[in-house]
Formats: C-alpha cells, sequence, structure tokens
C-alpha cells in the first residue's frame, strides 16, 4: 500500500523494521528527521533497541563499531560534517569488518558552510572500504536499507555501507512510498548472525596491529569482500524483487540507453530530473539516454562499460568535486571506458544545493556533444 | 582475529612490554579483578602494542581495540549491546594517560554523562610512551620529556597533572580512585568495588615507566612507592564525588623520588635548582592537606 510520508520518516519506519538492537547517532542538518523518528519509535517502546544519545558524530560510530562487535545489529544516520568528523572510524570499522548500516542525508562540505545537498560527503569516504548505494527517490531509500543489511550481513562479504540519498530534496520531501510489514521484512532480513563477536565464553581479540608481514594481506582481504559484495547486493536485489515486485539487482540502471548516441551518467536524485529531460530530448528526435549508478561502490566498472557499449558520447553529472582533480564519478567512469573510444565529459553541478532543471540537464547535453566538458556546470561569472 | 590461549593468568607472559613495565602488570593485576566475565575495550598506546601483534594475544578474555581516542565509545555501544542482549559481561575500558587525559576526553565525558555501566581503567605514566616520551596532560610539573625538554631557557614541562578522577567526578560518577602497582591488592580491590558499582567508574592507576623516566627496571616498584610516599601521587577514593579513603603516608622529601629518575636531572644537574625542587615540594604538600595524608605521631597507616 502506497503511503504519502517523508523520506526521512520512510527511512525511520524501514529501519524499525529491520530491527536494530542499538542506536547511536548525533543530530545535524538534514538528518535530524530520521533520528528524531527513531528516538520517538524508542520512546514509544515501538522498537526493541537502545538509542545512544552520543555527543558527537565520532562517538556515534565507535559505539555502533562496539555495539555490532558485541554481537548486535546497529544502525546510525549522519551527513556532512558529521561523517567527516567520523572519518577515522569509517576506516576503522571498515577494517574491522563490521556489518553497520549508516544513512547519509547527503550534503556538501565545507568552507563554506552549507548545509544543502550534494555528493560530496559519502564520495570523500570512497576509499575507506564502505559499501555505497545512492537511491533516486525515497521508494529506492527505504528499499536500500533492508538490501544493504542483508548484503553487509552477509558471511562472504562482512562490511559497512552507507545508504545516500540527497538531503533535503529526498529526506525532506514527501512521496509515495510502499513500506513492507513487519512481518515481510523479518521473511526478507533474518535475525543478525555475527560471525564472530566479543563473548567471554569465547574469547577473541578484536582490532589488533598488523606489521608489514600482514598488513597488506589484511588490505587485500577487504578489496577481495567488496568485491564480493557485488555479487551478493546482485542476490539480494533480486530477492527484493521477487518479494515485493521492485527489482534492484542492477549495479547501474539504463534508461532509454538502447540505440542512443549520448548518455548521462549520475547518482542519486538528479536522475529523475535527468529522465525527464532525456523524455523531452527523445521526443524532439535526439537519441540520448541516462545511466543511473546505484552502487559506487565497490565501483561497477564492467557493468558500465557494458552499459554504455554503443554510445558515443558520455557526459557524467558530477554533484562533487576531487578538488584539484575533477569530479570522482566522471575520473573513475573514464576509466571505466579506457580504451572504448568513446568521448567522456564531466561536468560539475548542483554544488551545495544549487537547484538543477531538464533544460541544465539539456544543456549538458548540447555542451557534450559539441565536445565541451571537463568543466562547472552554470558558473556565475558575475560573482568570480 | 587471533584465538586466544588460556594460560594460568588471563593476561598471559609471553608479551612484548619493556622488562619492568609497570603498565604490564597493572594489565595483570585488572584481569585478577575482573576475572573472565569481562569485555575490554583498550584505546592505542604501549599497552595495545605490546599485547597484541597479530597473530599473537596476551588476552585471555575478550578484547577489542578501535582507536587511540574512542574505547570509551566503543564500551558505550558494547554496554548498550550486551544490555539488550541480556549478557552479563562487565565491561571495562583501558587507556593510557595521554588516550585518557588528553585525546579521549570527549569520548570519556561522553559516556560518563549518559552514565554507562562501564568502568574506566587509565593506566598513568606519565606522557606518551608509545611514540617515544612525549608530554602529556598527565606529565608532572618539571618533568622533562621529548616534547618538554629542558633546556637553556626550560625546566621541563611547565604545568601541573590534569585533575581527571576530579573532573570526572564531576560527572556524578558513583566511584572514582586513584591506585598504584606498588600496592596491588588496594588496585585489585578497587577494580572489584568499580566493575560491581552500577555506572561509569575511574580508576587512574600510577604505572612507572622505567624507559620513559629513566630509572633501573628492577627498580618499578620501588618507584611507584616513593611517588606515594613522597606525596606526589596520592591513592584515594571518591564516591558520589567525594573524597572518602585516602592511603595515608610518612611523607619523604620530594628530592628522594626526583633525584632517582633521568627525566628531573636538570633540576640536579649540573646545578641544582633549589626553586624549582621547592615547587614540586609544594605540590606534595598541597596534596597532602586536600587529601590529609599526613601521619601524625603515634597514628599508623591505613
Amino acid at each position: 500500500m502506497l503511503e504519502f510520508m517523508e523520506g526521512s520518516h520512510a527511512v525511520a519506519e524501514i529501519v524499525k523494521r529491520c530491527r536494530p538492537q542499538v542506536i547511536a547517532a548525533y543530530p545535524i542538518t538534514p538528518q535530524t528527521h530520521i533520528v528524531e523518528d527513531l528516538a520517538q519509535m524508542v520512546a514509544n517502546c515501538e522498537i526493541d533497541a537502545e538509542y545512544i544519545t552520543v555527543e558527537s558524530e565520532f562517538s556515534a560510530l565507535s559505539a555502533c563499531l562496539g555495539a555490532s562487535a558485541a554481537g548486535s545489529r546497529v544502525y546510525s544516520a549522519t551527513t556532512s560534517q558529521g561523517l567527516a568528523l567520523m572519518f577515522e572510524v569509517c576506516f576503522n570499522a571498515a577494517g574491522m569488518r563490521q556489518p553497520i548500516v549508516m544513512t547519509i542525508a547527503n550534503r556538501s562540505l565545507g568552507a563554506p558552510l552549507s548545509i544543502w545537498n550534494d555528493q560530496q560527503d559519502s564520495i570523500s569516504l570512497r576509499d575507506s572500504g564502505w559499501l555505497q548505494f545512492y537511491a533516486q527517490d525515497n521508494q529506492e531509500t527505504a528499499d536500500l536499507h533492508m538490501i544493504a543489511y542483508k548484503v553487509c550481513e552477509d558471511h562472504d562479504v562482512l562490511l559497512p555501507a552507507f545508504v545516500c540519498f540527497d538531503g533535503f530534496i529526498l529526506s525532506h520531501t514527501y512521496e509515495p512510498v510502499s513500506l513492507p510489514t513487519q512481518e515481510e521484512v523479518d521473511a526478507y532480513l533474518p535475525a543478525f548472525n555475527p560471525y564472530q563477536r566479543l563473548d567471554a565464553a569465547a574469547p577473541l581479540s578484536f582490532g589488533m596491529y598488523a606489521t608489514p608481514e600482514y598488513y597488506t594481506e589484511f588490505r587485500y582481504e577487504i578489496d577481495q569482500a567488496l568485491y564480493r559484495a557485488k555479487d551478493a547486493f546482485v542476490r539480494a536485489g533480486r530477492e527484493f524483487g521477487e518479494q515485493f515486485g521492485r527489482d534492484y539487482s542492477a549495479l547501474v540502471e539504463g534508461y532509454r540507453l538502447e540505440d542512443a548516441d549520448t548518455a548521462l551518467v549520475a547518482m542519486g536524485s538528479i536522475c529523475g530530473t535527468a529522465k525527464d529531460a532525456v523524455d523531452e530530448m527523445r521526443a524532439a528526435g535526439r537519441k540520448v539516454g541516462l545511466l543511473n549508478i546505484r552502487m559506487f561502490r565497490p565501483f561497477p566498472a564492467q557493468e558500465i562499460a557494458d552499459a554504455l557499449k554503443g554510445v558515443s558520447t558520455v557526459a557524467v553529472l558530477d554533484k562533487n568535486i576531487s578538488l584539484g582533480s575533477g569530479g570522482a564519478v566522471g575520473t573513475e567512469v573514464k576509466a571505466a571506458l579506457y580504451g572504448s573510444g568513446i568521448s567522456v565529459y564531466d561536468y560539475i553541478i548542483a554544488l551545495g544545493g544549487r537547484d538543477v532543471r531538464k533544460r541544465d540537464i539539456a544543456a549538458v547535453v548540447d555542451l557534450a556533444e559539441k565536445g565541451e566538458g571537463d568543466m562547472f556546470y552554470g558558473l556565475r561569472t558575475e560573482v568570480l | 582475529m587471533a584465538e586466544v590461549e588460556k594460560g594460568c593468568e588471563l593476561f598471559s607472559a609471553g608479551h612484548r612490554a619493556c622488562g619492568g613495565c609497570g603498565p604490564a602488570l597493572a594489565a595483570r593485576l585488572l584481569l585478577k579483578a575482573t576475572g573472565e566475565n569481562v569485555i575490554i575495550a583498550a584505546a592505542t598506546g604501549c599497552m595495545e602494542v605490546f599485547s597484541t601483534p597479530y597473530p599473537e594475544t596476551a588476552w585471555a578474555v575478550p578484547w577489542i581495540h578501535s582507536l587511540f581516542e574512542n574505547c570509551a565509545a566503543v564500551a558505550s555501544g558494547i554496554e548498550a549491546a550486551l544490555k539488550r542482549q541480556g549478557r552479563t559481561e562487565k565491561v571495562v575500558c583501558i587507556g593510557g594517560d595521554g588516550a585518557t587525559l588528553d585525546i579521549g576526553v570527549l569520548c570519556i565525558s561522553g559516556a560518563f554523562e549518559r552514565g554507562h555501566d562501564i568502568t574506566y581503567i587509565c593506566y598513568d605514566n606519565e606522557a606518551y610512551m608509545n611514540t617515544g616520551i612525549q608530554r602529556s596532560g598527565a606529565t608532572p610539573y618539571g618533568a622533562s620529556t621529548t616534547t618538554s625538554p629542558a633546556g637553556k631557557c626550560s625546566r621541563g614541562n611547565p604545568r601541573p597533572k590534569k585533575d581527571m578522577p576530579r573532573i570526572l567526578a564531576a560527572h556524578g560518577a558513583p566511584y572514582v580512585a586513584t591506585a598504584s602497582i606498588a600496592y596491588p591488592n588496594d588496585f585489585v580491590q578497587k577494580v572489584e568495588r568499580a566493575i560491581n558499582t552500577p555506572g561509569p567508574c575511574y580508576i587512574q592507576v600510577h604505572t612507572p615507566c622505567c624507559t620513559g623516566w629513566g630509572f633501573e627496571s628492577g627498580e618499578t616498584l620501588n618507584m611507584a612507592k616513593l611517588a606515594i610516599e613522597t606525596g606526589l601521587w596520592v591513592n584515594y577514593e571518591m564516591v558520589d564525588g567525594e573524597v572518602v579513603k585516602a592511603k595515608k603516608v610518612m611523607r619523604k622529601p620530594v628530592e628522594d623520588y626526583l633525584e632517582k629518575q633521568k627525566r628531573y636531572r636538570h633540576l640536579f644537574k649540573p646545578a641544582r635548582q633549589d626553586d624549582e625542587i621547592a615547587k614540586i615540594q609544594a605540590i606534595a604538600d598541597a596534596n597532602a592537606k586536600r587529601f590529609g595524608i599526613d601521619i601524625k605521631k603515634k597514628e599508623s597507616s591505613e
């Protein structure tokens, strides 16, 4: 049944049904509505969880790490500066193979201070070992949480994940969402079965240090687990489709790419606008399509190359900037298409909450087809 | 994650601490007090490094190390998880003075304010020993370290020790104590009391470091004892914020303690610095006054 609700509320409702035992989070705009809703659910005994009102994001993720190591399913949510404060714990949690699921209500990073949306925060953690999923709308946001727990807790994976949805654009927007019942979620997502846990009955040491004789192999194993997460995601996404009718087995999702000459590549809510823009351009006789990257880590390079086979031009919409280098998605798409002969252009767009309209998407396609790219789109030169 | 082999000690021999290491003794005593039904959350530092080089571990109880500054937050999560799972293990943090008094204060303050049922043990060897004897907030006045070196225009560390026990007592901690490895039974009893007191408890145990302080490795316990006997370290307990008990001593002059350690050598050579020694004596005198530790004639030690 479709219900009309705020994106943050949809997240809180689905997290409740995923039955985390420990929630630790620190309030930060635009994540707050999620954690407020969860705190109220705990206060109402609607959810059987400990809610730790930590004094910082750094402690939020540290507490999740401890609780996860002790054998509980855990949850946190953050964004922007909060995620930046977690930087050290992020690398640590992945290295310690704890299957933590954390929602990122994507927001820009200061300076200058901005509470508005882009994807700089989670993109900046791309080397940390966390899986990264990007949702196009609030239905996908909710669904990806269930899938994330299933993938992360898979004993072939054992890694944490960010479920990313665009701050304000999705988090504070009301959309119709179909939420599965508790029984349906239980049928999809079994109880947490930790691979190992802190337990006096079977003592283990967690988080030991590694000398040069061992460190490389630890990092290799984490890297391998990330690649295995692709298969786990495909399985979990297919099972989801079988149970709920919405199939997420594709790491990347093409839209009107058949016979396309030019393909847009994007992540997150901008895909909704891009699909409408593609429809308009198609109606005007232009052969344009879209590729949505649903999973950014592990990076689906082969899947992207396969999906874009046959196009001549690619325009990547990057809601982030690796300062001094270019957009992170564009850089990786170029690497994925290396040697294909496809022209790939990158556009830094929609930073710090700047709106993107259908005509902006069309303008990007015009630029790409003229061979102009690797640039900031829509710069207000009058304020430079 | 390595399998733990059980020996007769829960903190087993064969670890890589220096001979005469004070913190290693504290770890052994700590586990004697806790027994097996405990989970240890450790901070980065000497103890973590010398006891857990993968794939070897000295800990025969569940043990976790995440980062330098977050063991109190990790312990918060463990405690919450155990509560939700209905488990009975005690949760004990262990960190050095740098992890505790400096970089970890945020996480500790949060955990204590929230009232988690954890015990935090700070092994205080009065500097960052793992990285090469740099000054911390627990380094005593006048001690020369590699970042507070004595020199032509420096007489060593310019600040007294931060009063962490009082800071945590001010958080409403029901039980706060100081201890010393020179008095092992006292330390063990304090740990037992702390882990059996509901809520966040704190023990700061004085653990001399022969390498960092510059004394012979066979002198560790003597050095710990001299710190007590000079009044530069006081063993006391605070219950609900009030000092209820402090170990009394027949005080010796502080130079009996200072002159035996290379970190204070600049106070005696090339020329004796009477004014500096007097300042350190004044710290001991203030301790004695605050805690009432001086034994009057015909009064026996508690």
